[in-house]
């Protein structure tokens, strides 16, 4: 009865083989999760954006600043998608995060370039997330003899290697392209839904599992009464999550707090009671606590890969950039990215947090109406 | 007469499994009623659809003068239910789960409730405890007193004393009969012979249909099973011999004696007439609720094949 035996490793390797099987929508996960990842975010990650939104202020109209301009329209890095028509529409833009970068050839810009008196071109880039912008910094280096090169000729040809004007890289929000600055305010968004999502997908899933479901659905209980005090107690923990990670990007991080309180506070709210929204329905759903585990985690990648938390959203194919859109990280992380570092307002911010707002009660309705008031 | 259950037509299926047919129950208003049947032959989900916890696919019927279908909220608000399997928290303790049931009931006078409930149940002292520390027979107590605190009109049980012992089971018992005393109609669900004996009718199920009712003395009657008591040194042992042969519907040993019975009293005392003689004794005896429930369960015929 000692020692090893091979037909009792079997016995055992049979029967758990056999029950996993059984278990058919876990053994479809975990088929299904490698492939349907591999091909999602293999194809959708980016860590060297290209195509990102760019702004122009042009204060002359001259034969330079148009070469200027198409040298940046011929460029991979930068798309210009807008035209500003004064410096205060050029900064909304910036602020608002709807262009990356925001380019102004001054009104004096040929006028010097001809007269070799230190022109200058102004680049103002969206740096709370270094790494989308990194690859296009380096590259302006190359704009001014690729823009500029074939207009000077003759008497305004320059010796080689002297530089025909300087690019003035102003690195907005985040000068010193701190990482830290950019990772930590996200970390909330991510660790709030961590947390939030899987605690609550397995309310409900323990109830059903441990049988106390049965009786809790014969008492006069309503589903919304039974979700709004299921999610309760969390909320209270998210709000003291938000709490001590938000002290600590300050103590230890030196994150900035530009502001932007008001904005903030509805985001985290809404974000909170969304996760948990989502985590109820996913209770609905699975069978097992097991299998609301595997739906968080499912729920969890992409809202760190897709969301613009890992890799630079803009750097994403238009799918991939459609799907995070979906994600309610992204919009969360577009909120305190904003209100810490750029000090959004509302009026900066009303997009994401309607985003959150159709979030909330889309999952809310459909977690109502998935929630089961009998056992059929 | 008031009727406290009156449902007629209930079917329920699930997949293509017709789980429950045609399934007509009235039980009087203050009475108890014991709901038998095998494992499986449908008396959880009956149950279930008496207190709206499963919508039958076809029927009709009131609780409490109140439709199964339409108004199962005020149902629930006026039944108690008491599953199979124990649910209340365990990781709550006995008191908090009380609480728990008080505060979903909306009740008022709730720490005067749970209190009083405690104390019927005589587990002040232990109020503090984990439900899930609890042995078997005081979990069902504790069960029983969570689902009928809110002082319900209509009590389901559904085999409230499974893996209870003797005592534990006598206790429960003596508090449904207080409850019932006090006006209140229960239906339970029991695989035991001595329980269904304490209700004052019973309703036998089996594959779905119901095809027994009345008091035990009129259920038994109705078969018309005819039952033998033989005894004798290894008489047990013949059980297998004299179940097989002809007008013998079955034959059960019971420690030294030995039950045979069938429906045709000339056909079965053919059977035994071979064994009429020393060293075995045989009497004519009353049948066994038991007997009568075995013999009920192996005529009807069973439709999921």
């Amino acid at each position: 009865m000692s020692g090893f035996s091979a037909t009792r490793v079997l016995a055992v390797m049979i029967k758990e083989f056999k029950q996993l099987t059984r278990d058919r929508l876990t053994y479809a996960m975990m088929l299904a999760l490698p492939v349907l990842q591999l091909l999602l975010f293999g194809y959708a990650i980016n860590s060297e954006p290209r195509h990102l939104p760019t702004a122009l202020l042009v204060q002359e109209d001259t034969v330079f600043a148009r070469s200027i301009t198409s040298a940046l329209r011929n460029s991979a890095y930068f798309d210009l998608v807008a035209q500003a028509r004064t410096p205060a529409e050029l900064d909304d833009m910036i602020r608002r995060g709807e262009v990356q970068f925001a380019v102004t050839i001054p009104g004096d810009f040929t006028r010097r370039v001809v007269r070799g008196d230190q022109a200058q071109m102004l680049v103002e880039v969206d740096a709370t997330d270094p790494s989308a912008t990194g690859a296009a910094v380096a590259a302006l280096a190359a704009l001014p003899t690729q823009a500029l090169g074939a207009d000077l000729k003759g008497a305004l040809a320059r010796p080689t290697g002297e530089p025909l004007f300087e690019v003035v890289v102003h690195r907005r929000y985040n000068p010193e392209a701190i990482t830290a600055y950019n990772i930590v305010p996200g970390l909330l968004g991510v660790i709030l839904s961590m947390t939030l999502v899987m605690m609550t997908a397995l309310s409900v899933t323990r109830e059903a599992e441990r049988g106390t479901m049965e009786s809790l659905l014969a008492t006069p209980v309503e589903p919304i009464e039974v979700m709004v005090g299921k999610l309760a107690p969390y909320v209270a923990v998210g709000l003291i999550q938000t709490a001590i990670i938000l002290v600590l990007a300050r103590l230890l991080f030196d994150v900035p707090m530009q502001g932007g309180w008001l904005g903030l506070s509805l985001g985290v709210g809404l974000f909170i009671v969304g996760s948990l929204a989502l985590g109820f329905l996913m209770s609905t759903v699975a069978k097992t606590q097991l299998q609301a585990m595997q739906m968080s985690v499912f729920y969890i990648l992409p809202s760190i890969l897709l969301s613009g938390f890992m890799f630079p959203f803009r750097g994403m194919p238009a799918w991939a950039q459609a799907l995070g859109e979906v994600v309610p990280v992204t919009h969360f992380l577009r909120i305190v990215r904003g209100a810490l570092l750029k000090g959004q307002g509302l009026e900066d911010m009303w997009r994401e947090l309607l985003a959150l707002v159709a979030f909330v009660c889309v999952v809310t309705a459909l977690a109502m109406a998935r929630y089961r008031r009998t056992l059929d | 007469m008031t009727l406290a259950i009156d449902v007629r037509g209930l079917n329920k299926s699930f997949g293509d499994k017709h789980v429950v047919q045609d399934v007509s129950l009235q039980v009087e208003e203050g009475k108890i009623c014991g709901f038998l049947g095998p494992n499986g032959s449908g008396k959880t989900t009956t149950l279930r659809m008496l207190c709206g916890l499963l919508t039958p696919d076809s029927g009709e019927g009131t609780c409490l003068g109140l439709d199964i279908i339409t108004q199962a909220g005020a149902i629930k608000r006026r039944a108690g239910y008491m599953t199979q399997k124990f649910s209340l928290y365990e990781d709550l303790t006995i008191e908090e789960n009380l609480q728990f049931s008080a505060r979903v009931h909306s009740l008022d006078r709730r720490k005067e409730r749970v209190d009083q409930a405690l104390e019927r149940l005589g587990l002040i002292e232990r109020r503090a405890q984990l439900a899930g520390s609890l042995s078997g027979g005081w979990k069902q107590r504790l069960a029983l007193a969570t689902a009928t605190l809110h002082e319900p009109r209509l009590l389901l049980l559904d085999e409230p004393t499974a893996g209870v012992d003797p005592k534990a089971r006598r206790t429960f018992w003596d508090e449904i009969h207080a409850l019932a005393a006090e006006g209140l109609t229960v239906l339970v669900s029991t695989h035991y012979m001595d329980e269904a004996e304490r209700c004052h009718e019973i309703a036998y199920i089996s594959y779905g249909r119901l095809i027994a009712r009345g008091t035990a003395q009129q259920v038994i009657a109705d078969t018309k099973l005819v039952t033998f008591n033989g005894e004798g040194p290894g008489i047990d042992r013949l059980s297998g011999v004299i179940g097989k042969l002809p007008g013998v519907d079955m034959a059960a040993a019971f420690g030294q004696s030995l039950h045979v019975s069938g429906t045709n009293r000339a056909a079965l005392e053919a059977a035994i007439a071979p064994y009429r003689r020393e060293p075995y004794r045989w009497a004519e005896v009353e049948p066994s609720l038991e007997d009568v429930f075995i013999r009920l369960t192996e005529t009807s015929q069973d439709n999921f094949g």
